[in-house]
């Protein structure tokens, strides 16, 4: 019962690593660019989702809600502000621009909230749930089939939308879908905004589930690269498998080895990936 | 030029004169080991445009393996020097071998993952000290232990490696390999279509970036005595090597000179005024100072210097 559990519990957290992830994966379908503060983003998600129980007394769906539009914000703030303006240059300022903000993120974070693990106050999800036998927390459950959803959902916007399609099409050929009547950097912003905006409500539920500290960030942004490297570069239904993989060798490599070995398993996978299969197991050379 | 050499060199050699006492010299040992090591950074990073954010792996290496030699054998610590840059040189074969192949983008994201497997690995392993870390020798046994009280001869031993570092840069810069390397930095693709072996001449960059990396751990480590996962191989220490270089100029001889001229009185200054919070402002500020090099001046202040004074003499 208990590896039915170790499983369940895995595939739970492996769910909200799916829908960060997708977020830093379209970004890279659309501009091959890769998200250094990415991370950063889960991080102020969750921070964020505290602030608003403190000051506001809001419950999971409203602080959700408020963790996914300031993300929004702040994404879309991003790109208008600094990546339009480096996407096109030189590959040392694609790189500082995101690794320079994850930095400045993380450290005022740790300035402003200290470097001390803090979790949200009981909330109408605490307790636990008994199915057939397994001990669930109600909150890991909530979070992780809520994540799920999300990652689902934005799997349909992309794939039976117009904006997706508008999406896509700018990730395809930049120029061809000017020519369409798209406005590239508009969609491109809006990428920009849904990444950060999953990043955040993914912060948002984990913060349910699990005590944080500012450094959450790193650890977070770097199971998203291995996450995105595993599903294929740039490929969402890829980073959703890939996500609930990765939550469930990090449950089960915990589980056998202890605790502190989950990371080292997962970056192992990582190095292991680049050797053999670098574009992923659904992905794209 | 010639007489610009003759002047930085005769400065460098001067300084411990001119500002005496520990503080300066310790100053003037900071500033020598943070541009040893973003030159080092800067082969890489710099001249084939290769930015690697996990250079930390170089340089814990570089610091672990003399401390290692000393707690496990007794050896004198320079003796792990070796062994530390065979080890570096195998680990920028194994990052550099797959990822060369792919995009850019790929090759900073393995250097900052396989820092921070790394990192985290030697945090669990008793061996090598686990999360607390090294000593070197308290008391040197003789000087080749080179335990100094003052920090002249490490000022000497720093500005010798920085020399033979600057040398071979400049040496680099001129051959058919520096060649090879701007050309792929400015567009791979042309590079390889005129006949450079791009893969080869990208992971040689890497490999002699690695080396020197590693030597600037051994270094530091042979200068503090002590050695833990964070200063080792931390991100921050990756962070270090590339502001300096990126401020000052990648891929210029002079850049990572100019940057640690700049950032290491910074760092100085931030530490003493804001007391211990002042190393979470100092990364804020890095933050800062990153993004906006990105944003407007990624040539650092090389370029900056060289447009203003264009515009200059246009006038």
């Amino acid at each position: 019962m208990l590896l039915v559990q170790v499983i369940v519990g895995g595939l739970l957290l492996g769910a909200i690593y799916a829908l960060f992830s997708s977020g830093l994966t379209l970004i890279w379908g659309m501009m091959n660019f890769i998200n250094f503060a990415h991370g950063e983003f889960v991080m102020l998600g969750m921070y964020v989702a505290l602030l608003v129980v403190v000051w506001l007394g809001g419950g999971p769906g409203m602080f959700g809600f408020v963790a996914a539009c300031a993300l929004f914000a702040l994404g879309v703030a991003v790109y208008l502000l600094l990546i339009r303006h480096v996407a096109r240059g030189p590959m040392l300022a694609q790189i500082l621009s995101t690794f320079g903000l994850a930095l400045l993120l993380r450290y005022t974070a740790f300035w402003i909230f200290s470097a001390n693990f803090v979790s949200l106050p009981q909330t109408y999800l605490s307790g636990t749930i008994n199915i057939a036998g397994i001990l669930m927390p109600v909150p890991q459950l909530v979070a992780g089939i809520v994540a799920a959803a999300l990652t689902i959902g934005l799997h349909m916007l992309l794939t039976r939308t117009t904006i997706g399609s508008q999406l896509l099409a700018v990730a395809e050929d930049r120029a061809a879908a000017m020519l369409m009547g798209i406005r590239p950097d508009r969609m491109q912003a809006l990428a920009w905004g849904l990444a950060a905006g999953s990043a955040g409500i993914a912060g948002a539920l984990m913060a349910i589930a699990y005590p944080w500290s500012p450094s959450v960030g790193e650890t977070f942004g770097l199971t998203a690269f291995v996450v995105v490297a595993l599903g294929g570069f740039g490929s969402v239904p890829g980073a959703m498998y890939a996500g609930l993989m990765i939550g469930l060798i990090q449950a089960g490599s915990a589980y056998l080895f202890g605790p502190i070995y989950k990371d080292i398993i997962v970056y192992g996978l990582f190095v292991a990936l680049l050797w053999l299969r670098p574009q992923g197991l659904m992905g794209r050379a | 030029m010639k007489w610009g050499l003759l002047t930085i060199a005769a400065a460098l050699l001067l300084y411990p004169f001119i500002l005496t006492g520990p503080f300066y010299w310790d100053i003037g040992v900071a500033f020598l080991l943070a541009a040893i090591s973003a030159s080092a950074w800067n082969i890489v990073g710099g001249y084939a445009g290769q930015v690697s954010v996990g250079h930390s792996m170089f340089f814990g290496v570089g610091a672990y393996m003399p401390l290692l030699f000393f707690s496990l054998w007794k050896l004198p610590p320079v003796a792990g020097v070796p062994a530390a840059i065979l080890l570096s040189l195998a680990l920028a074969v194994v990052i550099g071998m797959p990822t060369f192949r792919l995009q850019g983008h790929y090759f900073s994201m393995a250097t900052i993952a396989v820092a921070e497997l790394i990192r985290i690995f030697v945090g669990t392993w008793d061996l090598v000290g686990a999360a607390i870390g090294l000593q070197g020798p308290a008391v040197g046994r003789g000087w080749w232990d080179l335990t100094f009280r003052s920090e002249l001869p490490y000022y000497y031993m720093f500005l010798g490696v920085l020399a033979v570092l600057l040398y071979l840069t400049f040496e680099v810069q001129r051959s058919r390999f520096g060649y090879y390397l701007r050309s792929i930095k400015a567009d791979e693709r042309a590079a390889r279509s005129l006949g450079v072996p791009v893969r080869w001449t990208k992971l040689k960059a890497l490999m002699l970036s690695a080396a020197f990396t590693s030597v600037a751990g051994s270094l530091y480590s042979l200068k503090t005595g002590f050695i833990d996962p964070d200063s080792g191989f931390g991100i921050l220490v990756s962070v270090q090597l590339l502001i300096v270089a990126a401020l000052g100029g990648a891929g210029t001889l002079f850049g990572p000179l100019v940057g640690a001229l700049v950032l290491v009185p910074l760092q100085t200054a931030t530490n003493t005024w804001f007391g211990a919070s002042g190393s979470g402002l100092t990364y804020i500020l890095y933050g800062g100072i990153i993004i906006l090099l990105a944003r407007f001046e990624p040539g650092g202040l090389h370029e900056l210097y060289h447009r203003i004074s264009a515009q200059l003499l246009r006038r």
